[in-house]
């Protein structure tokens, strides 16, 4: 006889666990069962050289929800909060952005950019008050809280105001580029906002869609970002912590084979090791296609559900490249107290769309797009004392390469990728004394996320809200009786911002009663 | 790509040189993409061979498709709403399929070959269902429309024939069983299926060998008044044999637009065909909703007063308020029952068996139209259901 919960949580990724910690408070008792000997998913810290850490996949936090520190009573202790971002010029002219300010440009630009922050943040906050929500439904049988949520969308749409309505209507599917170029003269300003608008995606600037994308960014905080102090796992070994607390078992080192199904529902789970443990009630931290291809079983659900999670598009094009460095490269113009901020490696929208270009064939980028950062700087744990590591996500890096994706291809990226940013930093080569190169094969194969996709599907308008993972599924809800979906995949999206497992937590705890 | 050329815009069925040979009325019609005869002398006559001697019908534009692997079951158990695992080899299943919602897409019978081995056939083309029902299922489908042919041979006389042509053991075969024979070097798969709702039974072999197969039965059947015959007829058969028919009785969900046009298994009266014990198969979900709220529709078999064909009537419950419950979706005069029937759809709660509806039939007689109010009684057995068509072995006629 198998041990007994009343919900199973596959996967201990922060919204899984922030999931369990809230059916734990809620008095269900839960187990949560993580692949990996750590608990976080793609939100830890790993030590990759000896004595540097650096966090794995994500690296800056942009979104952790105020609901959820709230709900969990959490407050992540950050090493940096409200990092400015430097725009690298090879000419050593670099852009300067600090939330609603940028210097370094025009004056024009300066100002401009001022309005478009207003503007953008005003649409974020549109988006960020569904964020925290459950997803309305559409069909037939909609419930009078759908209507509720639905005819409120509708209503702060219109209550923006007959302009700046028709603007927002007008921008939500268009592309970032566009928008940049008409407003900034700037190369470096609109290579900045290319990149924030493109990064984790399968999209470029000149991609429809990526001022949606652009304002999921700015939804969190307003792209306030900060640096958690510990690296990601700080944050989730704080909600492990929590879990625990509330009463949550967490198993690590335990990857789930298969989700039991019994007359047509979900009875529990089969670790690869072959404990079974029964539950009613599965929740799955894992993406959406690993949950109902590999977990689930087509069989087991139906044709056209099963299509729709087929075809979702989860291709990853982002790659994390982590540096041992014996000390702080130099950086022309930049000062030392500086090395605390993001840098951005992307002089213009066209070097991102050119960038992209590569992509879409099966190739790597030759000159790819860089998000930098040197969290050892303002967190020294990181590192032995005067060393220091570098962490970035480099772009654009596909899921699938055309010539296959071997050591010699990885070898020959991260040399390129190296010599790029030897342009900004030339003695950045000697100094490294160690690196590690995560493709998003390797994301894919380390943090079991399929596509290495770290939004676990493309974040685009027809995977978005009501189609979030996909149509008729958007309530984390699966259609199998007791499964329910609690990470990125679901609705809203990526980013440690905990709002996809805290969703979920309060759809079960509505739908579910006490078993 | 390169583009095949076709003789003419239609196939020809591997038949088509003897159903020439045979035809009086040059009425034919497409087919998915077969030219297909209403029929050859005369439809009366045809249809009456059904039900006293043998009709021979050219099945060869059914759709087929041959279905291997080792998911092959689970594959089909999951597609169908009925419980595959119970049909075992050399066994025939008439089944039916829903898209997600529980709305039937078609209905057809699933031959189980040997082992694992299945062929589902069905009058409307398939591939894109099947492929989208076997993602994530090591199955391999195959599309053999173009290389099997068949003809149905159905009717009092048809085991004589068949007898008589040398198929030792026929006699052994029960309805919904199927068996191979050596037919001149070639397999011959014989199941004792059809739409007529007799005795009768499908044979089906290679393209290569139709023509001998045709000359060895009619052969064989020439003294037992074996005769080809055409749609028409076997339209008629199968309406007194209370079958339904997609694009007549109901709409593939996948073909229609509208919301509420399609129809679940349930509302077309083939509940016996869904089982709910089966944990999982498309469909099932959204049946389970409906059974325990309710359904929309309901099929019914009518029987009419009068002799007025009641084709596209509507259906009242109440001749003089005249409140449409439904409408008629087939309608004959059947010979052998000397009755006016016709099968319906009403909205539930009518069309409880025995309930007396009313349909309102227009008929026109030397170009003037005249209509009637009838009475419709609802049935529930087949109009046409003889015992020949379930004794083995049968009888010799």
């Amino acid at each position: 006889m198998s041990e007994r919960y009343d919900a199973i949580v596959v996967g201990a990724g922060h919204n899984g666990l922030i999931c369990a910690s809230l059916l734990g408070k809620a008095g269900r008792k839960v187990l949560v069962l993580e692949a990996n000997e750590q608990v976080g998913g793609a939100a830890v810290t790993r030590e990759f050289a000896s004595g540097y850490s650096v966090s794995s996949c994500a690296h800056l936090l942009y979104q952790l929800q105020p609901q959820v520190q709230k709900d969990l009573g959490l407050k992540p202790d950050l090493a940096a909060d409200g990092m400015s971002t430097v725009v690298l010029s090879p000419e050593g002219n670099h852009v300067r952005l600090n939330e609603k300010q940028v210097s370094g440009v025009s004056e024009e630009d300066a100002a401009e950019y001022q309005h478009f922050y207003k503007r953008m943040t005003r649409f974020a906050d549109l988006l960020r008050t569904y964020l925290n929500k459950m997803p309305p439904r559409l069909a037939k049988n909609a419930s009078k809280s759908d209507m509720l949520t639905l005819a409120q969308l509708g209503f702060d749409i219109r209550r923006l105001g007959k302009v700046e309505m028709q603007e927002f209507l007008r921008l939500i599917g268009m592309n970032i580029r566009d928008e940049a170029v008409e407003r900034f003269e700037s190369g470096l300003l609109r290579g900045a906002i290319s990149l924030d608008a493109t990064l984790g995606t399968h999209l470029g600037p000149r991609s429809p869609n990526t001022i949606l994308t652009y304002l999921y960014r700015l939804a969190g905080a307003h792209g306030k970002i900060s640096q958690p102090k510990g690296g990601m796992s700080a944050v989730t070994e704080a909600l492990a912590h929590s879990a625990r607390n509330n009463g949550a078992v967490i198993r690590t080192g335990m990857p789930v084979k298969r989700i039991v199904i019994e007359n047509g529902r979900v009875a529990g789970v089969k670790t690869e090791g072959g404990e079974t443990f029964s539950s009613s009630l599965v929740v799955s931290n894992a993406d959406p296609k690993t949950t109902i291809m590999n977990l689930v079983k087509a069989r087991n659900v139906e044709t056209q559900f099963t299509h729709r999670i087929h075809h979702i598009r989860s291709k990853g094009n982002a790659a994390k490249l982590h540096l041992a460095l014996d000390g702080l490269p130099a950086i022309d113009g930049i000062e030392k107290r500086e090395f605390g901020d993001r840098f951005l490696i992307a002089p213009d929208d066209n070097y991102v769309e050119r960038a992209f270009n590569h992509a879409k064939y099966g190739e790597t980028s030759i000159k790819p797009v860089f998000e930098i950062t040197f969290p050892s700087f303002r967190d020294s744990g990181l590192a032995p004392a005067g060393k220091h590591v570098m962490s970035a996500i480099v772009q654009y890096v596909p899921y699938e390469l055309r010539e296959g994706w071997s050591d010699k291809s990885r070898a020959a990226f991260q040399e390129l990728a190296i010599d790029t940013l030897a342009e900004y930093m030339p003695d950045l080569p000697d100094r490294i004394t160690a690196t590690e190169l995560l493709t998003p094969v390797d994301i894919e194969e380390q943090f079991h996320i399929s596509g290495g996709h770290w939004h676990h599907g493309e974040l685009t308008l027809d995977q978005f809200l009501f189609t979030r993972p996909v149509g008729g599924a958007a309530q984390y809800a699966m259609p199998l009786d007791g499964l329910y979906l609690c990470g990125a995949g679901a609705h809203p999206g990526g980013g440690v911002s905990g709002a996809a497992g805290r969703n979920a937590a309060r759809a079960i705890l509505k739908r579910e009663a006490v078993v | 790509m390169t583009v095949q050329e076709v003789e003419q815009g239609r196939y020809r069925s591997p038949f088509y040189p003897r159903q020439a040979e045979l035809d009086r009325l040059f009425q034919w019609h497409d087919w998915k993409g077969y030219a297909t005869a209403d029929g050859f002398y005369d439809t009366d006559l045809e249809y009456f061979s059904i039900r006293n001697s043998t009709g021979v019908f050219d099945l060869t534009p059914m759709t087929k498709y041959r279905i291997t692997g080792p998911d092959s079951l689970a594959f089909i158990n999951r597609l169908v709403t009925r419980d595959m695992s119970k049909i075992k080899p050399g066994r025939v299943a008439y089944a039916v399929w829903c898209d997600d919602q529980g709305q039937v897409i078609d209905d057809g019978t699933i031959f189980h070959l040997k082992k694992g081995e299945y062929r589902l056939c069905s009058q409307e083309r398939h591939m894109a269902w099947l492929r989208m029902s076997a993602i994530g299922m090591d199955v391999t489908i195959v599309d053999e429309t173009m290389d099997v042919c068949g003809l149905a041979v159905q009717g009092p006389t048809s085991f004589s024939i068949l007898k008589t042509m040398g198929l030792d053991g026929i006699e052994n075969l029960r309805p919904f069983g199927l068996t191979h024979f050596d037919f001149q070097g070639a397999e011959l798969m014989v199941s004792r299926t059809g739409f007529t709702g007799d005795l009768g039974y499908e044979i089906w072999i290679t393209n290569d060998k139709a023509i001998e197969l045709w000359d060895a039965l009619f052969d064989a059947g020439k003294n037992y008044g074996i005769m080809a015959m055409g749609t028409d007829a076997l339209e008629h058969s199968r309406i007194e044999a209370g079958f339904i028919a997609a694009y007549i009785d109901f709409l593939p969900a996948d073909a229609t637009v509208r919301s509420g046009r399609s129809r679940s298994p349930l509302e077309l009266g083939l509940e016996w065909l869904v089982d709910f014990k089966k944990p999982n198969f498309n469909g099932r979900r959204a049946l389970a909703e409906e059974k325990r709220s309710g359904s929309t529709w309901r099929l019914v078999k009518l029987d009419i007063e009068g002799n007025k064909p009641a084709h596209h009537s509507y259906i009242y419950a109440n001749p003089k308020t005249k409140k449409e419950v439904g409408f008629i979706t087939s309608a004959a005069w059947s010979p052998v029952c000397k009755q006016n029937i016709a099968l319906g759809t009403v909205r539930v709660p009518h069309g409880n068996v025995g309930e007396k509806l009313f349909v309102e039939i227009y008929y026109q007689r030397e170009m003037h139209w005249s209509r009637v109010m009838a009475e419709a009684t609802v049935v529930d057995k087949p109009f046409w259901d003889p015992p020949r068509k379930r004794a083995t072995p049968p009888g010799p006629f």
